[in-house]
């Protein structure tokens, strides 16, 4: 741990890998407390996965065609956001059959990254990063991209919140009052489709739903409303990814895992305690 | 209570029929409620009350006659429903206050821009006194009662304003000491306003209800005091015993 404040000042990929943490810590923490409050983190892990068809895609663009911006950054907002709308529209249309559109989106999502990174020439090392992310190879422009990604989610998830919620609450009740029910529950999937991508350079596609809802199921033991939950979700999420970041340093192990590791620990420890007081909730 | 009221009749089904899937749930189902009424839709459960609601909210359409509310098609006059749904449809951990629950009657036509005005926070404060729940406010909707969570759902069906108060099974899960009270509570606001509440519970016909509509694929509605045993049986189809204590000759009406 002190060798890792020291490395800080000498390596910019350190400091960079912090940042990143804390960055993404907002959209998660704000994301993520709607996520498990709507009860919908499976549909973010199905939107987590399918971004690998999306990464896969565009790096077989780059380097097949040679088009350069077609960055992997790309195909992954494009694949988020196409498996969000598939997934929403599914879900409002045609309730009984969503958990297998999600099972099939989430599925092909991977095989469509599987069959492209196979047919990709050269050694293949970015499969791995993908999957179980690599922060410490954050660029200064990663995180420009980053920040700007992150304010728009803040400022969306935020203007939108009175409408968020009650969207979230009770659907019905909403669009009896004449809201405009879909398009709301279509841009809430999209920013939580955003913020996944934001975690994939984290922690990898594999971990995803894990740093997006474990902040979050651990604040919510200790608020009574949601903004509470997002206030504290995010500081459990800043917690979570610098600790993790911090605590793998040191022994050389993967950044992400050992993010997983702390945050899964900690939910453990208060879903725990709180199981064992008879189910009750730290508020005061 | 807006500023000008229709003066026809809130809601009007004229011939309606319904069917899921190639089955029909109502069949030839006529029903006027005008302003003020007092009205109990009972019926067996899969009778088609939730089905009835559901056309008169403009959620799902007819398959056959027309669905009028304040003379348009529902859809376009629903924001004059204050409406309560079932408890059970709604998730008892969500993290929300009571306050925020009553708030979200405020969304909709005219609202402000991203936060809620102080004229919202007082109207939704009113609407909490008059289901006497104001010292509740931010008390969180995991910690409510079965009876306080019913009456934190009526004050965000009132805190709009409506015309039309509809309520979906208000008194499932509640004893019969917050039932009455209920009752009462409704009897008050049915001085202003129209008053439809669903329930698949007769003990809840009390003598507030001006009418009650029975549903069974077929909808009969009838005064209050014409209810009989064997409108019970008719209803239900099976015998349902019954305490008759105006057994008199003439009053008995029975279905078909």
């Amino acid at each position: 741990m002190t060798e890792f404040i020291g490395d800080l000042a000498s390596f910019s990929f350190l400091r960079y890998a912090l940042l990143a943490g804390v960055l993404v810590s907002f959209a998660c923490g704000i994301m993520g407390s709607y996520v498990v409050a709507r009860r919908i983190s499976y549909i973010a892990g199905a939107i987590a996965h399918s971004v690998l068809g999306g990464m896969g895609a565009a790096r077989y663009g780059e380097v097949v065609f040679g088009i350069s911006w077609l960055h992997p950054l790309l195909g992954a907002i494009v694949a988020a956001l196409l498996s969000a709308l598939v997934i929403g529209l599914v879900s409002l249309r045609a309730r009984e059959r969503e958990d297998t559109v999600i099972g099939a989106v989430w599925a092909i999502g991977m095989a469509v990254g599987i069959l492209f990174i196979f047919k990709t020439p050269g050694y293949n090392e970015n499969l791995m990063s993908y999957l179980f992310g690599n922060i410490l190879m954050v660029s200064r422009e990663d995180l420009w991209l980053t920040a700007g990604l992150n304010l728009l989610i803040l400022v969306t998830g935020l203007v939108f919140y009175r409408q968020f919620l009650a969207v979230c609450f009770d659907e019905e009740f909403v669009l009896l009052r004449g809201l405009k029910v879909q398009a709301y529950y279509l841009l809430l999937l999209c920013l939580i489709a955003l913020t996944v991508v934001l975690l994939v350079s984290v922690v990898g596609i594999i971990m995803v739903i894990a740093l997006l809802t474990l902040p979050a199921a651990t604040a919510s033991y200790f608020s009574r409303r949601l903004w509470q939950m997002m206030g504290l979700s995010v500081i459990f999420s800043v917690l979570f990814t610098t600790g993790g970041l911090a605590l793998s340093y040191t022994p050389g192990l993967p950044a992400g895992a050992t993010i997983i590791i702390f945050a899964g620990v900690v939910y453990l420890l208060v879903a725990g305690i709180s199981f064992a007081l008879g189910g009750r909730r730290f508020i005061a | 209570m807006s500023e000008t009221r229709f003066s026809g009749p809130v809601v009007e089904l004229k011939h309606v029929s319904f069917a899921y899937h190639g089955i029909p749930v109502l069949e030839d189902v006529s029903l006027t409620v005008d302003h003020r009424d007092f009205l109990s839709v009972v019926g067996p459960n899969g009778g088609g009350k939730t089905t009835i609601l559901k056309l008169i909210l403009g959620l799902i359409k007819p398959t056959g006659g027309t669905v009028r509310l304040f003379g348009a098609p529902p859809e376009k006059a629903r924001h004059k429903i204050g409406y309560m749904p079932q408890y059970t449809s709604l998730d008892p951990l969500f993290p929300v206050s009571v306050l925020d629950v009553v708030l979200m009657g405020r969304l909709g036509r005219g609202m402000s821009f991203w936060r809620y005005s102080r004229t919202d926070r007082r109207r939704a404060e009113e609407a909490l006194e008059r289901v006497e729940l104001a010292s509740l406010r931010d008390r969180p909707f995991f910690q409510l009662s079965g009876g306080q969570f019913q009456r934190v759902l009526l004050a965000r069906a009132l805190v709009s304003d409506p015309d039309l108060l509809l309520l979906d099974e208000p008194t499932s899960n509640v004893d019969a000491a917050i039932e009455t009270g209920l009752y009462e509570l409704l009897h008050r606001l049915n001085e202003k306003l129209t008053v439809i509440l669903v329930t698949h519970d007769l003990g809840f016909v009390s003598h507030y209800v001006d009418r009650v509509a029975c549903v069974n694929r077929r909808l009969l509605t009838h005064p209050t005091c014409e209810i009989t045993g064997e409108m019970i049986s008719a209803i239900y189809g099976s015998p349902v015993q019954m305490i008759r204590h105006d057994d008199r000759e003439g009053t008995g009406i029975s279905h078909d």
